[in-house]
């Protein structure tokens, strides 16, 4: 099945965008595909690089980007909504990029199943 | 912007229903805001929509708000367009597009509001309704 996923929510406040990747992680080890990730609200502050957790907790940000790097999913941060909370480019994790609003929408369109993960 | 690696999905031909979920009171998160830009994007894509609002969701649509003291950008009137874009859909025979605006009736009844009170013409719908109306949808966006 080809799976979309919609995180609203940033790292450590909320623990959509975990939820999110371990839903995400159990898909793609049981035979699905995650076609896309789109990032929205304050979901885009899980593309910031400059995150730094502590040692002994889970680092959200690279978790994303090794799970990008390794199963080739593509995750896109909404760049209005990146833009008016400071994530750009310069300041964007590995394996995201930025795009517009309508790749969510296409995502709708073109996934079997799209699910949100928000609060 | 890193436009250069977009990747593209085949969807043409495809025409799915789209329901967007309104459940926050419009100022106090950005929620609200946000969820009207989605709507306003998926315009252009011409797929089906429901724009529902439930619990103090119903107070983005809510007349005669006034963000003046609080500095918070108003953006009631923008559910216009929303109106505006599914009349168009209504009227003009070659977009095969449907919108609706629904409201769920037991929030609005919490809330002491009518359909008078708000500046879109809408679908009143019992709890139960709007149940079955979401459970009809390919794709649930919200906030």
């Amino acid at each position: 099945m080809k799976i979309g996923i919609l995180v609203n929510e940033g790292p450590f406040t909320h623990q959509a965008s975990d939820s999110a990747y371990h839903f995400a992680k159990a898909a793609i080890e049981k035979g699905h595909k995650v076609i896309r990730v789109f990032f929205y609200y304050d979901g885009v502050n899980n593309a910031n690089k400059l995150s730094e957790p502590q040692s002994d907790d889970r680092n959200i940000v690279k978790l994303w980007g090794e799970l990008a790097a390794e199963h080739s999913v593509d995750l896109v941060v909404c760049v209005a909504a990146a833009l008016r909370r400071g994530i750009k480019d310069d300041i964007l994790a590995d394996g995201f990029r930025i795009s517009g609003l309508g790749q969510l929408v296409e995502l709708g369109m073109a996934a079997d199943r799209t699910v949100m993960f928000g609060d | 912007m890193s436009e250069e690696n977009n990747i593209e999905f085949d969807t043409a031909g495809v025409k799915k229903k789209f329901l967007f979920l309104n459940r926050k009171a419009p100022y106090g998160t950005i929620y609200a805001l946000e969820v009207l830009e989605m709507i306003l994007i998926s315009a252009a894509f011409e797929q089906h929509a429901v724009i529902a609002f439930i619990d103090d969701g119903v107070y983005q649509v809510q007349k005669g708000q006034d963000t003046s003291v609080t500095a918070m950008k108003n953006f009631s009137k923008t559910y216009g367009v929303v109106e505006m874009e599914k009349e168009d859909a209504d009227e003009d025979d070659d977009i095969d597009m449907v919108w609706r605006i629904v409201v769920e009736k037991e929030s609005m009844d919490a809330r002491g509001l009518t359909p008078d009170d708000l500046v879109v013409d809408v679908e009143v719908l019992a709890s139960n309704e709007l149940a079955d109306l979401m459970a009809q949808q390919d794709v649930v966006f919200g906030g």
